[in-house]
């Protein structure tokens, strides 16, 4: 299968991979697939107190390509947003941005997901309760 | 300038043909266009005879008479005449077949076939080495088995099956044993008789000849083994597969039998040695594991698992510069990894980690240099991208964390 260039080019120079410590207060984590899958996201925020907006986002990821591709987009773009604009994020948007082909979808869900399960994270670790519209889906 | 030759270790998918190979082909497409089955003119009797030449080159490689080989489109079609040939040829005497899990999907899809057709079909699971249990063999052979379909050296992992001691069980206990011997005829020794096959499956893109040409072996005395023509049409190949012979590709084949002959055991030194230092290399790395048996193993192939690494997102770090193939699912529609490694008993994270990489005649010190130098890098790059290793060096018991499946 041919990746399209944008996927290549995350691929080759992934934005924003590394480490935030997952034990301050402003950090949250998502972690989500499985090894057994062949999938594992590991996403990151860091979210300034008073804005509520996300100052970084740092990712790991065990996958192919597309999803490595997909978190590294997924973290550039969450970057400069606040949490209710990250929750925003459709992984269709991801799949249009990187031209993925069908079966590659699951790995856009699975940004999804990691961008979710970290704002969850961040949510819970400071007592943020769930505004009306965005719920938060689990992984 | 040499430094951008792309290296080629994915010589289990098939290999290049060799340029002797289509020399001895070129003829035969336009000065020598005959059909071989016309008789009655020069055309056909050149075809014809250039026909009966390659079938003595390929006979002569596996020991085998001449006719005892029915040329098909390839393996797959081999193994398709062979199971359902049988399958309908030997009816009446039963309806059971006993093949392996980790045979190639030519015979399994095969075999489900079968099964709608109203066969019943073993299969026999594989040790953590990739090899099958002979007692359990001779205990699933009922009256009713007609045939055994076991690989000889497997696809994915090079590994070898005990073929002199199935070969003794099945004619113990009477019945027919077949073999797709597409991944071992040409790169090791094989004589079917010698060891008791009595049907054999191969094909040429794998030995260094074109694609598109395939043999059936089918052994004609003791015993005389028949099949039920799966392809209807003019009687060809002694009524067995019907279809105008493909007489450059049978051309080529037979070439690439010759050579495979005559240069399989300097070929063999040369590419096991650097396949050994291939894989030698590869294992200083942590967390490397090869798959399956090493003792009983083709000796161009090794199929190496890099823990915490996902293989298609690893191939896709060389892949502009080395191909090999990977069990991920990644690499597949299903998404499922290698079955053949989940049946060695690898957890499924090992078989999505791992790369197979295969050797062949064309394949340099310098490509083995390099692919060694690329993948190392490779895996270390991944690494430093990958969660699970990151978890697995801070301690964590990966087994232990609740992953979200999905």
């Amino acid at each position: 299968m041919a990746y399209s260039e944008k996927v290549i080019e995350h691929f080759k120079n992934p934005k924003n991979v590394g480490t935030l410590d997952k034990d301050s207060k402003n950090v949250g984590t998502g972690l989500v697939g499985a090894p057994e899958c062949g999938d594992v996201m590991r996403l990151q925020i860091e979210v300034d107190e008073a804005t509520g907006v996300i100052k970084d986002a740092k990712f790991k990821t065990f996958g192919c390509g597309s999803a490595i591709a997909s978190s590294s987009l997924a973290t550039e773009w969450l970057k400069g947003k606040t949490i209710n604009q990250a929750l925003e994020i459709d992984n269709m948007e991801i799949v249009e941005e990187l031209a993925l082909p069908p079966v590659k979808i699951h790995c856009s869900v699975l940004a999804e997901d990691a961008i979710k399960s970290a704002i969850a994270d961040y949510r819970k670790k400071n007592n943020i309760t769930v505004e009306s519209e965005s719920s938060v889906a689990s992984a | 300038m040499e430094n951008n030759r792309l290296i080629y270790l994915d010589n289990n998918a098939t290999t290049p043909c060799d340029p002797r190979v289509v020399e001895a082909m070129l003829p035969y497409f336009y000065e020598v266009p005959g059909n071989a089955a016309s008789r009655n003119h020069p055309f056909g009797w050149q075809a014809e005879e250039a026909v009966d030449y390659a079938r003595e080159q390929v006979a002569n490689l596996i020991n085998a008479d001449s006719k005892e080989i029915i040329f098909t489109s390839g393996a797959t079609e081999a193994d398709n005449l062979a199971l359902k040939g049988v399958f309908e040829m030997y009816k009446s005497k039963g309806n059971h077949i006993i093949t392996a899990t980790t045979e190639h999907k030519a015979v399994l899809d095969t075999c489900k076939r079968i099964e709608k057709m109203g066969g019943e079909v073993t299969y026999l699971e594989v040790n953590n080495e990739g090899l099958i249990n002979l007692e359990e063999l001779e205990a699933a052979i009922t009256d009713k088995t007609i045939l055994v379909s076991i690989m000889w050296a497997n696809n994915e992992t090079g590994v070898i099956q005990p073929m002199k001691e199935i070969g003794e069980i099945c004619k113990k206990k009477g019945v027919l044993f077949m073999s797709d011997a597409t991944q071992a005829v040409g790169k090791i020794p094989v004589d079917p008789r010698e060891v008791g096959v009595h049907l054999m499956a191969f094909t040429s893109h794998k030995m260094y000849g074109p694609k598109g040409v395939g043999a059936l072996y089918v052994s004609r005395k003791n015993p005389r083994v028949k099949v039920t023509a799966q392809m209807d049409g003019g009687g060809h190949e002694r009524g067995m597969r019907s279809g105008t012979l493909n007489v450059p590709g049978i051309v080529g084949f037979g070439k690439a039998a010759k050579i495979a002959k005559e240069e399989m055991a300097q070929d063999t030194e040369r590419i096991s040695k650097l396949r050994d230092r291939l894989e030698s290399s590869l294992m200083e790395m942590e967390e490397t594991y090869i798959n399956g048996s090493v003792a009983h193993r083709m000796p161009h192939v090794t199929n190496i698992s890099f823990k915490h690494v996902e293989g298609e997102g690893l191939m896709m770090t060389f892949n502009q510069q080395v191909g090999v193939s990977s069990g991920s699912a990644c690499t597949s529609a299903s998404l499922e990894p290698s079955y053949v490694l989940v049946a060695l008993g690898l957890g499924d994270d090992l078989a999505h980690s791992s790369i197979r990489f295969s050797l062949g005649r064309f394949t340099t010190d310098e490509d083995v240099d390099r692919a060694i130098e690329l993948v190392k890098k490779g895996v270390n790059h991944m690494r430093d991208l990958s969660p699970i290793w990151e978890m697995y060096k801070e301690g964590i018991d990966l087994t232990m964390v609740e992953w979200s499946e999905h």
